[in-house]
């Protein structure tokens, strides 16, 4: 486990805020130069592990390592201000009385003036901002208030930077040009990064790797394709992406049955093992993204268009299966259906996401 | 902290449990009936011309355009920089039988000038004490009217209503906290009052309670008195704290620069002719006569006891300013750090001690100086047979506990808005660059509460030059200040030479005004 390449480690950690268990046992592990997303409904206690891996909680059980050493643990406790791990703070937190300048210099100790002068240019001019080295924080959009961030939290070198929510103060447009930017800044740096938030389209733009948060635990570590083709647990399916869940037979351990045909794939193991338990037939929830169905003229097999949104490149219809039950189609938006016209769909999906089916009730 | 403030008035108060009882009697017999009456008028009249005048000048300058309406937004603020007993003089000496505007008027019209309201009179304090406590009813209200925006008024448009049924029952409901706060302002200035009432010989509790101590020489009538002020004082103190905390405001940031209500023709003159008129009586006038008069006593007057008295103003001004600003910064890291609700009910209980009539405190914090003094000196004489006098009665420090007790929440809320700057994630973002301890104190605390502290310490340092009756009943022998000094020229009738350290005083309460008039700019 301790293996050198990677730069942090959490190892089961716990954090209580009174009572309250706002992170349970937990554990990740970030190597060099790649950036991790923590992302998860609001209170399900991601920005809790990013301070407590920022050194201003202190964790109750479990330990934090950073490039091997213990930072947190075992009763010790290192300092923020000596981890060398920079934050962007989701309401910037820049100093209200610097300018742009001062406020990125704020971080470089112990250097001659020409080589802070030296590393301030260059990190305006890495996030666009040369010409603003005099203004004060107030004077910027917010957008360019975010880049100082940055930029402040990048200008020592930190061995880790911890982005809370940044983007959530913007505006749709500004998000997502900023966070493929945002990415590639922290790429030419070389940096190895944290990023915690409610966007999936944002976590996906930036991240290598992918945490799922609910209730204080890890659901899923893993890259943005497989928690979108390979979620673990129903949950995760349903929190990435869309698509909708329709009854299904497990034939065999590579085979199930729904009502648009049979879909060939691994079955995840639990299903698998559920069928082998009780025999041919087992019954099971099979996710159905947009993309399984497609619109085909020729099919035999029609749906009922109940609704549709139109996107630009394609539409997303909602469908009614002949045995009621609802999905979605991406279809190619030059195919123009009205509602409630019968269009022909089919099939087509390369593996299987299904889980067992879920208790009465839920 | 709050000691400070709670020890005066729980004294004062207490002095009820323990009445010197024929003391008492014969004060509700002679004099208390006829100080709740012209108390009673006082505050009612203040009450309503306060709130004519302040809202009336709120609408017009917030939503209305007419001939000056720039430089009167600004201007109308002015008349606060002159301490209301010096408006009072002037006015006095002015439209007095023997002042120049009757002697005119009598040579004008023949000798028979019964309808000319008596200066002196009830008429004559209300005009004075209106023009001078206006400002803070149109502060409040303009801030309210601008706030609410134009939308609101449209949106009432568009249900029917016109523009004076607009004002009526939507721009004016809405701004109620807003208005009801500062009539409450006003109204603690007026109970707190003692200069002008003095001027114009009209009794109140608080000049009752100067002469139960200084002609009656009963400090427990006094604090009796005392008592009953605070009781009032209180009143006022709730009403205005309900109102502010149902005070929201409004973002305005989205709606665009709203286009004003254009008065023209005869309506436009009539705004710009009312406000030019209060304008002159408020400021204006006071100023011009002041100035006049100081040109003609200058040179006999402006002399080594001048600078004395402008000497003492300034340094207790000074040390109280220093001393409230430190303490004002102290009790906001306090909340800061304490979110706990006893923490939070100290520092309420710490700042309301500008409710509190300054002759109020003055008696309340006289009272148990003198006992720790006569205790050292019983302790100090007994076991080791000094005879040390008294320690802190008749000290300046018992001056600048009082002053500090009175303005603190003059010094406290800039400091906290400043402090509430400094969110958890400054701090941090500093922790993560690598600093911590007395270094993030002196490169991000400081520099960031640099303008609270200043401001805080700029508006007590004119606050205390402009006090009166904790100087005049706690200053030691021989500490005149330019207000005492005033007090004593003006009661002798000495408008004139009263007119030289008033000018100092009118010049030290610009600098608020402008201080306000630039932030309200800036925003």
């Amino acid at each position: 486990m301790d293996a050198p390449s990677q730069l942090l480690e959490l190892r089961r950690i716990s954090h209580a805020y009174g009572e309250r268990q706002v992170v349970k046992d937990l554990s990740f592990s970030l190597g060099k130069g790649a950036i991790g997303c923590l992302l998860g409904q609001s209170g399900c206690g991601k920005t809790t592990v990013l301070r407590c891996i920022a050194g201003f909680e202190h964790i109750g059980d479990g330990e934090i390592r950073l490039n091997g050493h213990l930072v947190s643990g075992n009763g010790s406790h290192v300092p923020p201000e000596q981890r060398r791990v920079g934050m962007v703070f989701q309401d910037y937190a820049l100093f209200p009385h610097l300018t742009v300048a001062s406020n990125v210099a704020f971080g470089l100790h112990g250097m001659d003036k020409a080589a802070r002068a030296g590393r301030v240019a260059e990190l305006l001019g890495v996030v666009g901002l040369e010409g603003a080295a005099d203004s004060y924080p107030h004077q910027l959009s917010g957008g360019q208030q975010q880049r100082v961030a940055l930029a402040r939290a990048l200008a020592p070198r930190p061995d880790l930077l911890l982005l809370d929510e940044p983007f959530s103060n913007l505006d749709v447009d500004l998000r997502e040009r900023l966070s493929l930017e945002v990415r590639d800044i922290l790429k030419s740096q070389n940096a190895t990064a944290i990023l915690v938030t409610h966007d999936q389209h944002e976590a996906f733009a930036l991240a290598d790797e992918v945490g799922i948060m609910q209730d204080g635990e890890i659901q899923q570590w893993d890259t943005p394709y497989n928690l979108y083709h390979k979620p673990v647990n129903r949950f995760v399916a349903d929190f990435v992406g869309q698509g909708v869940f329709v009854e299904g037979r497990v034939l065999n351990p590579r085979q199930v049955e729904i009502e648009l045909g049979i879909l060939t794939g691994d079955i995840p193991h639990e299903c698998t093992a559920g069928c082998q338990i009780c025999g041919r037939g087992c019954r099971v929830e099979v996710l159905l993204r947009p993309d399984d169905i497609v619109h085909d003229d020729t099919s035999a097999m029609k749906a009922e268009v109940l609704n549709k949104a139109f996107r630009g490149a394609d539409i997303l219809y909602t469908l009614r299966l002949p045995s009621g039950a609802r999905a979605f189609s991406l279809v190619p938006s030059h195919h123009n259906h009205a509602l409630g016209e019968r269009i022909g769909i089919r099939l087509e999906a390369d593996h299987v996401v299904a889980f067992r089916k879920a208790a009465p009730g839920r | 902290m709050a000691a400070v403030v709670l020890i005066p008035v729980g004294i004062v108060l207490s002095s009820f449990l323990n009445p010197a009882t024929d003391i008492w009697q014969h004060l509700v017999e002679t004099v208390l009936a006829g100080l709740l009456v012209n108390t009673f008028w006082l505050v009612l009249g203040v009450a309503l011309g306060t709130l004519v005048l302040g809202v009336g000048f709120a609408w017009l300058t917030a939503v209305c355009e007419f001939p000056g309406r720039r430089m009167f937004t600004w201007a109308l603020l002015l008349p606060l920089a002159i301490p209301s007993y010096v408006t009072a003089f002037v006015f006095i000496s002015l439209f007095d039988f023997t002042g120049p505007v009757q002697t005119a008027l009598r040579d004008w019209i023949g000798p028979d000038l019964f309808w000319f309201p008596k200066a002196r009179g009830r008429f004559g304090i209300l005009t004075v004490m209106i023009l001078a406590l206006y400002p803070y009813v149109y502060l409040l209200a303009r801030n309210a009217f601008l706030t609410q925006g134009k939308r609101v008024l449209e949106a009432g448009q568009s249900l029917g209503l016109n523009q004076v049924q607009g004002f009526f029952r939507v721009a004016l409901p809405m701004a109620r906290p807003w208005i009801a706060s500062g009539v409450m302002l006003a109204l603690m200035e007026t109970l707190a009052d003692f200069g002008t009432v003095a001027v114009f010989n009209y009794d109140t509790f608080t000049t009752a309670i100067y002469k139960a101590w200084f002609g009656m020489f009963s400090l427990s009538a006094a604090s009796q008195l005392a008592s009953v002020l605070i009781v009032i004082a209180f009143v006022t103190l709730i009403v205005e704290q309900q109102s502010r905390s149902r005070q929201r405001f409004h973002d305005t940031r989205l709606s665009p620069r709203m286009e004003r209500i254009g008065l023209s023709g005869w309506r436009g003159w009539l705004a710009c002719t009312l406000a030019a008129a209060v304008l002159i009586a408020g400021f204006v006038l006071p100023v011009g006569q002041l100035l006049v008069w100081s040109a003609g006593v200058v040179v006999q007057d402006f002399d080594q006891r001048y600078l004395g008295f402008l000497g003492h103003s300034l340094l207790l001004s000074g040390a109280a300013a220093l001393i409230t600003a430190a303490i004002a910064l102290l009790v906001a890291y306090a909340g800061r750090r304490h979110h706990d609700p006893a923490t939070r009910v100290t520092i309420r209980i710490a700042t309301v001690g500008y409710a509190l009539p300054g002759a109020v405190l003055a008696v309340g914090i006289f009272i148990p100086i003198a006992w720790v003094d006569r205790w050292v000196t019983g302790v100090a004489g007994g076991a080791l047979g000094l005879q040390p006098g008294f320690l802190i009665q008749g000290t300046v420090l018992a001056m600048l506990v009082a002053y500090v007790a009175r303005f603190l929440a003059v010094g406290h809320s800039p400091v906290d808005s400043a402090m509430h700057r400094i969110t958890r994630s400054v701090d941090e973002a500093a922790m993560s660059l690598g600093l911590s301890g007395l270094r993030m104190l002196q490169r991000v605390h400081l520099p960031i509460l640099r303008g609270g502290l200043l401001t805080a310490a700029t508006l007590v340092f004119v606050d205390v030059m402009k006090e009166m009756p904790i100087t005049l009943m706690t200053r030691p022998f021989g500490w005149d200040t330019l207000a005492v000094r005033i007090f004593e020229l003006t009661s002798e009738g000495e408008w004139e030479r009263a007119a030289l350290p008033a000018v100092a005083l009118v010049l030290a309460g610009l600098v608020p005004i402008i201080l306000l008039v630039r932030q309200s700019e800036k925003a």
